[in-house]
């Protein structure tokens, strides 16, 4: 029997293939306990049931067959007119009550009616261009409802058949009919504040601290570089906030009436104010700490603070990524071959370390 | 950008009433017109973490002796190819040193030979040497304790007639004084004998960490190299065995007796006596502030203080509280420190050097949280206890109005006023000193008490680019980020917020309790901030009482930041004027994570 959906909890390592980069991520996330918010994958096997559409399937083709490659006004009508077929036909019915069911299993878990959730594409890696393509089309936020939910999963399907992805796949020779891609649907965050955190400092590679970027509401803010976050770094063996630079954040992303999530000014007692207290930016730290041992190298991630989940249990893993700057560099030997431990501490006596930031500063003014 | 500068020592007004204070020390030790040239041209700090009082004629000692000896060992045992010794001086009352550096770099170069092969010959023999220094130590305050001073007898005994013995008991006062004078030096040279190298071997170990990873904190540094069982938590260690002994044997009901001898009075005869007549030799020589002035208490002189501790602790168990430290978990938690930060260097080279240098920290670590019970505490109350004892003899024979009052004779004034003594009474007439010294004394108290009132500068002088000198920064704390602290503190009201050392993690808001002297150390109510211009390590049983602690001086491995951190209270040291900008019951924010008290009344 096919499986339509999987839970991320229930996630294993073969399962990869039916769930996407994406949800195997998340899967893995919780597995290593890290708090991603809870929700289920729309595995590959309910993709394919539209190929069980003979109608669909043939006018899919045809129209593919028919496009100018060369000429982006025709890619971007068959995307388009492909797209449409895929959105307006109906979902198989087994899908459709599998997804439904495991929504509302979703709503009553986390205690909300219409729980809003975000649904996300989440792709088998050969199928699109790279991993940063997939994401940046297909992602509905605020989803809330039953209908809503199958709907935005046939609209992540459908994204499998944007312009770029189509001559992509034409190029590299890729079979439009045989690809797939499964869906991620994850309840949405409503964070009070968000950003991103790399479990070293970014500045200078010092692999024993986690560098916080953090603003208000929605995590855009800081992701887009719309505003200038607020800064912490922390000591990743002591939790020790060794560092905090609070900026003044004039714009967030807010949720408004009509779950949409759009971009107002921070209210002017918000502006410098911290966006994370101590706990939450040692919670922030602990978490990020917790994605690097699992995934054994630098990493990258993007969380939030969910204003919904109980106080002290309420910061989230979104993502994390290797990170790809200092981990690429050679890395930097801090002992001098051939130096003896006297010949160490000579130097030590000749040039003690609080001075060399020091004298270099001073050094450095004079240009 | 306008010229900053502390003020000249020449320059600084000082306060009324205090003239004449240059009198109160030996001639070399105040600033003077025959050094002025080289005493303006340098950068003075004052250092308040070991003399955050002005100093009496006598306690001066301990000042002169202990900056020479460190000096000593640079300049002339180990040859620190960058520094020679601290200079030292009186500026009413307050003491105030100047790091002196070599500054030809030939000089420097041909230092590094012989200082790796005096330094290594210490640190490859550590241990050896450090069995030989704790057995040097004991033979030593023996030698002190077998010192007794008592009045000149009326007349000879028998004996010294009948043994030909050829002398008397004046000779005899005034060689012990001196052998007790040349014990204290010799303690001293002991001292420092080596305090230079372990720093020199924690701060290599220091710096390789910073290069390694430039953000990590200093205390996870600090952590990694402290033992977990040091002598310096003994007195208080002992006196948990001893509220804990209390319970055990149903006798905590005596601990309520109003005064210690009404405690002692109960508790006669009993097993609890034993025990505690076996822990307060030697662990209660321990004195409530540094161990550098006369006037702070010593636990065995007063025991009342040791047993309101005792009282504290008895009071926690019947609560149900455990107040052992949880050894396993400081060593647990050392161990997982160290296993982490080697985990993230960059090279297996790296992490073997990193080993090889936390190793030598670890084995000159002992010696350097270890000795200041030995020397501050131990060896500091029996010489405070044989001056007493000299001054009971001045009491007698009408030079002294009180014991205390030997204080304020300078050390070798003392010998004046023996010889004086000894004099008379081999004479047979009257002493000068009867008249002399309690006039001298009362002038000399007015003198103090007007230096008393005197807000210390920080600094005096010019102030230096960059501080080089390796002890100034490790022993005093003294950076150029602390220097330009000062520097822009002097500029207005800053605004309601202190910067210090970030000396222990955490956060804490409440009422200040501003406390300058130990005695005042009763009047801390629990949930309270102690604001004091340093904390001593005698004062760790009131850690369990207070919130956070904030001082004037000190930086991170100051003996009361090492106890804060132990007690896991938030800890800004260093701030330079916690203790005149902010009053008692202010309320207050003491973040020792960043640094920073902000008053927030």
């Amino acid at each position: 029997m096919r499986e339509f959906v999987l839970w991320f909890d229930q996630y294993r390592e073969s399962d990869k293939p039916r769930v996407g980069g994406k949800c195997a991520s998340l899967g893995e996330l919780i597995a290593a306990e890290l708090p991603v918010p809870p929700g289920f994958a729309v595995t590959v096997e309910a993709y394919d049931t539209l190929r069980d559409d003979t109608e669909l399937r043939s006018n899919v083709r045809k129209a593919l067959a028919e496009v100018d490659l060369d000429d982006p006004d025709s890619l971007e009508l068959t995307s388009r007119y492909v797209r449409d077929l895929i959105e307006a036909s109906p979902m198989n019915p087994e899908v459709e009550r599998a997804v439904k069911a495991s929504y509302r299993e979703l709503c009553a878990a986390c205690g909300v009616e219409d729980v809003p959730v975000a649904v996300r594409s989440s792709a088998t890696a050969e199928d699109l261009p790279d991993a940063s393509f997939a994401g940046q089309q297909d992602t509905f936020l605020w989803v809330r409802g039953e209908d809503a939910v199958a709907r935005a999963v046939q609209r992540c399907w459908s994204s499998l058949f944007t312009a770029r992805a189509i001559s992509y796949r034409h190029e590299t020779g890729h079979d439009h009919e045989i690809i797939s891609m499964a869906v991620a649907v994850q309840k949405m965050v409503h964070p009070k504040a968000a950003g991103v955190a790399f479990t070293l400092n970014p500045t200078d590679g010092d692999r024993s601290q986690i560098a916080i970027d953090s603003s208000w509401g929605f995590g855009e803010a800081v992701v887009s570089g719309e505003v200038t976050p607020d800064n912490f770094l922390v000591d990743k063996v002591l939790f020790e906030i060794t560092r905090r630079t609070i900026s003044p954040k004039a714009i967030e992303y807010v949720l408004n009436g009509s779950d949409s999530v759009e971009k107002a000014p921070v209210p002017d007692d918000r502006r410098l104010a911290p966006s994370l207290t101590d706990h939450e930016i040692v919670a922030v730290a602990k978490m990020a700490k917790r994605a690097e041992r699992h995934y054994g190298r630098p990493q990258d991630i993007e969380w939030a603070l969910d204003r919904d989940l109980p106080e002290g249990d309420n910061v989230v893993l979104l993502q994390s990524r290797p990170e790809t700057v200092w981990s690429r560099k050679a890395p930097r030997p801090v002992a001098r071959p051939g130096q003896g431990l006297l010949d160490g501490i000579v130097s030590t006596l000749l040039s003690p370390v609080h001075t060399r930031d020091r004298l270099a500063t001073t050094e450095g003014s004079d240009m | 950008m306008a010229e900053r500068r502390f003020p000249s020592p020449f320059e600084v007004e000082g306060p009324a009433g205090s003239e004449g204070w240059e009198e109160l020390y030996t001639y070399s030790l105040p600033f003077s017109e025959d050094r002025r040239s080289y005493e303006e041209s340098v950068f003075w700090f004052q250092d308040g973490i070991h003399w955050p009082d002005p100093l009496t004629p006598w306690d001066a000692t301990w000042y002169e002796y202990a900056i020479a000896s460190l000096s000593q060992y640079n300049t002339r045992h180990y040859l620190i190819p960058p520094a020679l010794g601290i200079d030292y001086r009186v500026l009413y009352g307050y003491a105030y040193l100047t790091p002196v550096p070599v500054t030809d770099p030939a000089e420097i170069e041909a230092r590094v030979p012989q200082f790796m092969e005096r330094a290594g010959f210490y640190f490859m023999n550590w241990n050896d040497l450090y069995d030989r220094w704790v057995a040097k130590i004991k033979d030593l305050i023996a030698e002190m304790e077998a010192i007794t001073f008592e009045p000149l007898p009326e007349k000879e005994e028998m004996e010294v007639i009948t043994e030909g013995r050829g002398m008397g008991s004046g000779l005899r006062i005034q060689e012990d004084y001196r052998r007790l004078l040349n014990l204290a030096l010799k303690l001293w040279q002991y001292h420092f004998e080596f305090l230079n190298l372990g720093y020199a071997a924690y701060l290599d170990f220091f710096g390789f960490c910073k290069e390694a990873f430039p953000n990590i904190p200093d205390l996870a540094i600090a952590k990694m190299v402290a033992g977990v069982e040091v002598d310096l938590f003994r007195p208080d260690e002992e006196l948990k065995k001893l509220a804990e002994k209390a319970v055990e044997l149903g006798v905590e009901d005596a601990f309520d007796a109003p005064s210690a001898g009404d405690v002692f009075a109960r508790l006669e005869g009993t097993p609890w006596m034993d025990a505690w007549n076996e822990a307060k030799y030697p662990w209660f020589n321990f004195s409530t502030g540094g161990g550098f002035y006369h006037q702070d208490k010593i636990w065995i002189d007063h025991p009342e203080i040791p047993l309101g501790y005792i009282k504290n602790y008895i009071a926690k168990i019947k609560a149900g509280e455990d107040i052992h430290r949880p050894l396993e978990e400081l060593r647990a938690e050392r161990d997982r420190v160290v296993a982490e930060y080697e985990a993230l260097l960059a090279t297996d080279e790296d992490r073997e050097a990193f080993r090889q240098k936390l190793g030598l920290a670890r084995t000159v670590f002992p010696y350097v949280e270890n000795h200041n019970f030995y020397v501050e505490h131990w060896s500091h109350s029996v010489v405070f206890r044989k001056m007493r004892e000299l001054g009971n003899v001045f009491v007698k024979e009408g030079f002294l109005e009180s014991t205390d009052d030997v204080f304020y004779i300078k050390r070798d004034e003392i010998n004046e006023a023996l010889w004086d003594m000894y004099s008379a009474w081999a004479v047979g007439t009257s002493p000068r000193g009867t008249e002399y010294w309690p006039r001298e004394i009362a002038r000399r108290k007015r003198i103090l008490d007007a230096c008393k009132q005197w807000n210390a500068p920080p600094a005096l002088g010019e102030p230096p680019e960059v501080v080089t000198e390796p002890f100034t920064i490790m022993l005093w704390g003294i950076t150029s980020d602390s220097i330009n602290m000062w520097l822009g503190a002097g500029d207005g009201d800053g605004g309601g917020d202190l910067n210090g050392f970030a000396a222990s993690p955490g956060v804490a808001e409440g009422p200040a309790r501003v406390i300058l002297s130990p005695d005042q150390i009763g009047d801390l109510q629990p949930g309270e901030i102690l604001v004091a211009p340093i904390t001593a390590p005698s004062w760790a049983p009131v850690f369990g009482k207070i919130s956070a602690a904030v001082t004037d001086i000190g930086g991170m491995m100051s003996h009361a930041a090492i106890v804060c951190r132990e007690y896991g209270l938030p800890a800004v040291t260093g701030t330079a004027f916690a203790t005149t900008t902010i009053e008692n019951g202010t309320r207050i924010r003491v973040d020792g994570s960043t640094g920073t008290v902000t008053i927030l009344d």
